[in-house]
């Protein structure tokens, strides 16, 4: 699926590039995004660094299981399929923490070690399991509490008060976010009956 | 008056104080992380390189435009205010260009304008959908994701309702 999806974004945009006749900008794009690649890659280099070893100290100090043991009674909830004392629940719960603060850069080194995990645990190495597709859910649907960027942005525009949308954008972010949980329940459920058990 | 100021110190100082008081080796513990930091990066070079190609592609050819004009009249009959609508399509495919569209509305309709409370509320409360399933299932080979942008999406578009109506009533 994700080979349909990815070709999918390449078949359409170069074909409607070529009957819009703008071939010459997508030309140049084809080039372009190789550097702008490298250039990410150089910015998400130095925080992947800063916070895995960050979390590293954390690891070895217990920290990190302290940590996963007081949201432990969501997080446990929300990941039936992961064991009590598995680290991914401290991985997750450390992406969930970064996420809330509007440190979306420093989430995405503890996510993307919470599905090195996760895969541990998972039996078919090819196919997302349950609990990776609930991760990505709390991911995409993100709860973040305080929006950094977007008060930032904000600010740059000459807003009376910047921080005046914190309260509309925390009940749309944990409202969207449940129901986003509340989707992936049942799409789970749907899923197993219609796939799983035929 | 930036709180990530405050909070970032503050997380570094616990997890480096909290290692000392337990004896850990705090530097050597660091190095190990860092060295981890830089093979994690080198396995995700590979899907961002791919994903950064593929989205670029489909973002500069201006088929959302089209996308936007073909929804336009059914955002019309829901009286979904359609300045939003570029942001909405945007936003779960890339994150800095949904950013610029943001800037453009609170400078066109004003940051102090429902449009651009609406839209930052958006931008805000929800990430780029595709980019973090790209990235988190390309790092561990993932290839069938199952009902995973299903659910991605339909938060999506949850988030932007809720956000329309939230607005709604607290201003």
């Amino acid at each position: 699926m994700v080979n349909y999806i990815w070709a999918f974004f390449i078949i359409t945009g170069i074909v409607y590039a070529f009957f819009t006749g703008k071939t010459d900008v997508i030309n140049s794009e084809i080039i372009s995004s190789a550097s702008t690649s490298i250039n990410m890659i150089l910015t998400i280099l130095p925080i992947m660094c800063l916070w895995l070893g960050l979390m590293n100290i954390a690891k070895e100090s217990g920290l990190l299981k302290i940590m996963s043991n007081n949201i432990s009674p969501i997080v446990k909830k929300l990941f039936p399929e992961i064991p009590k004392d598995h680290e991914a629940l401290g991985l997750i719960s450390s992406n969930i923490i970064m996420n809330m603060l509007g440190l979306g850069n420093a989430a995405t080194p503890f996510g993307l070690k919470a599905m090195k995990s996760m895969q541990e645990l998972n039996k078919n190495k090819d196919v997302a399991s349950r609990s990776m597709i609930t991760f990505l859910v709390i991911n995409t649907a993100s709860v973040t509490i305080i929006p950094t960027t977007v008060i930032s942005f904000r600010v740059i525009n000459g807003a009376t008060n910047p921080t005046d949308i914190l309260l509309s954008s925390i009940i749309t972010t944990i409202l969207s976010c449940l129901i986003g949980l509340i989707l992936d329940r049942l799409l789970y459920l749907l899923w197993r009956r219609n796939y799983e058990y035929r | 008056m930036n709180i990530a100021n405050i909070i970032l110190p503050f997380i570094v100082l616990i997890i480096v104080g909290y290692g000392i008081y337990k004896q850990v080796a705090v530097f050597d513990a660091f190095l190990d992380g860092v060295k981890e930091g830089l093979t994690m990066t080198i396995q995700i070079f590979p899907t961002i390189i791919a994903m950064i190609i593929s989205v670029n592609i489909f973002l500069k050819s201006n088929i959302l435009e089209l996308v936007i004009n073909f929804l336009n009249p059914l955002f019309n009959f829901l009286k979904f205010p359609k300045e939003i609508l570029p942001l909405a399509v945007l936003r779960p495919i890339s994150g800095s260009s949904s950013l610029i569209i943001l800037d453009n509305i609170l400078k066109t309709y004003g940051v102090d304008s429902f449009i651009g409370r609406v839209a930052s509320v958006i931008q805000g409360s929800t990430d780029t959908t595709i980019y973090i399933l790209g990235l988190y299932y390309g790092s561990i080979g993932i290839k069938k994701i199952k009902y995973s942008l299903l659910v991605g999406l339909m938060a999506d578009i949850s988030c932007i309702i809720i956000a329309l109506i939230v607005v709604n009533i607290l201003f």
